[in-house]
């Protein structure tokens, strides 16, 4: 309960409206790309990297990540290391099905 | 399955009054939140694994078709390779026959985007106990939320619609739009993924919205402020943003990679 019933604090909402612009820049930023830069692996790892730095901030920020216990940090971080195993065994696995069939 | 003597009920029974409170007896908190948070996290988990099967199918599958090889302005719908997404996602409400490339998906993500904003909003006003800013904050994510979905509905149509020259088949016919079985754009898997994973995710959003709307009514009602906490906001606040998280991969490997 608030200590002292009746009362409510100011609200806190600097870093919110930072975060939700920096998430904005980078969209803006791989909207742009799209354009700008002609389709090639490169500009794939642009994305692929660009999409992580926006997942960063709303895990960590939005969802309150960076603010809990090392612990739990952990707990839900490392399983996700299994599916960066599973995208690169299954696009090497899509790239194998093409070269057999092409 | 257990067997408890007499003695042993009469303990636990006295125990059951009060919440234990030993290190190795439920009274310890590692991860320094409440039940259902942590559950919440690991329900999020186990759907960023569904999440992630569907993104990695989709990778998959198009390795294994031909990459288009020829100029952009070129590009012409065929089944021999796999579409480029600006040019099956170039339309938007009310502007018909113009080519504004991945224009409306862009408008949805900043929706959504925006959305995951007003729920952080109802988040940090619930931890001040400020039931108006509550109601205000869920109330605008409800509304993004809803505006979120209405677009998917229009660019799902607009999909299975098809365009106006549509495209000649093998057989000599023109088909227009797409279904499971046949599509205008490409290969057969590319609509039909289409539909799982943007499916997927929609119904996602459609959850969150009915969730929201619970959320809304419990606020109004009072419930939250007489249990002493707005953890439920920040619960179902925690699903909204993974949705919101979903969509940022999806808008990534489905619209612009």
């Amino acid at each position: 309960m608030p200590a002292h019933p009746g009362e409510i604090p100011k609200p806190n909402t600097a870093w919110i409206w930072k975060t939700f612009w920096v998430i904005t820049a980078i969209t803006a930023l791989e909207f742009l790309i799209a354009f700008v830069m002609p389709s090639s692996t490169l500009r794939n790892s642009i994305f692929i990297v660009l999409t992580i730095f926006k997942a960063f901030f709303i895990v960590a920020e939005f969802m309150h990540l960076k603010h809990e216990t090392k612990g739990l940090i952990w707990t839900i971080l490392i399983p996700m290391a299994l599916l960066i195993w599973l995208l690169l065994a299954l696009i090497t696995e899509g790239n194998a099905i093409h070269k057999a069939i092409f | 399955m257990s067997t408890i003597s007499p003695t042993t009920q009469a303990i636990s029974d006295s125990a059951l009054d009060k919440p234990r409170t030993g290190t190795w007896d439920g009274g310890n908190e590692p991860f320094n939140a409440s039940y259902g948070k942590l559950m919440m996290w690991f329900f999020l988990l186990s759907d960023a694994f569904t999440f992630a099967a569907f993104l990695t199918t989709y990778g998959l599958i198009r390795h294994k078709y031909l990459a288009y090889a020829g100029k952009v302005e070129d590009f012409v719908f065929s089944t021999a390779y796999w579409p480029i997404p600006e040019k099956v996602f170039n339309s938007f409400p009310g502007l018909h026959g113009v080519d504004l490339p991945l224009a409306f998906v862009a408008l949805m993500t900043m929706i959504l985007i925006f959305s995951s904003v007003t729920m952080v909003l109802a988040v940090e006003a619930g931890q001040r106990f400020d039931k108006k800013d509550v109601q205000k904050w869920l109330l605008w994510t409800i509304l993004f939320g809803t505006i979120f979905v209405s677009c998917q509905a229009w660019e799902w149509s607009h999909f299975i619609g098809g365009t106006d020259e549509g495209t000649l088949m093998n057989d000599g016919t023109r088909f227009f739009g797409a279904n499971l079985a046949v599509n205008q754009y490409g290969p057969v898997l590319f609509a039909d993924l289409f539909f799982f994973i943007t499916g997927f995710h929609g119904t996602h959003v459609f959850s969150g919205i009915c969730l929201l709307i619970y959320c809304f009514i419990a606020t109004t009602n009072g419930t939250f402020e007489k249990r002493g906490h707005y953890e439920m906001v920040e619960k179902i606040g925690l699903y909204w943003h993974f949705v919101d998280l979903v969509w940022v991969f999806v808008f990534t490997f489905f619209y612009l990679v």
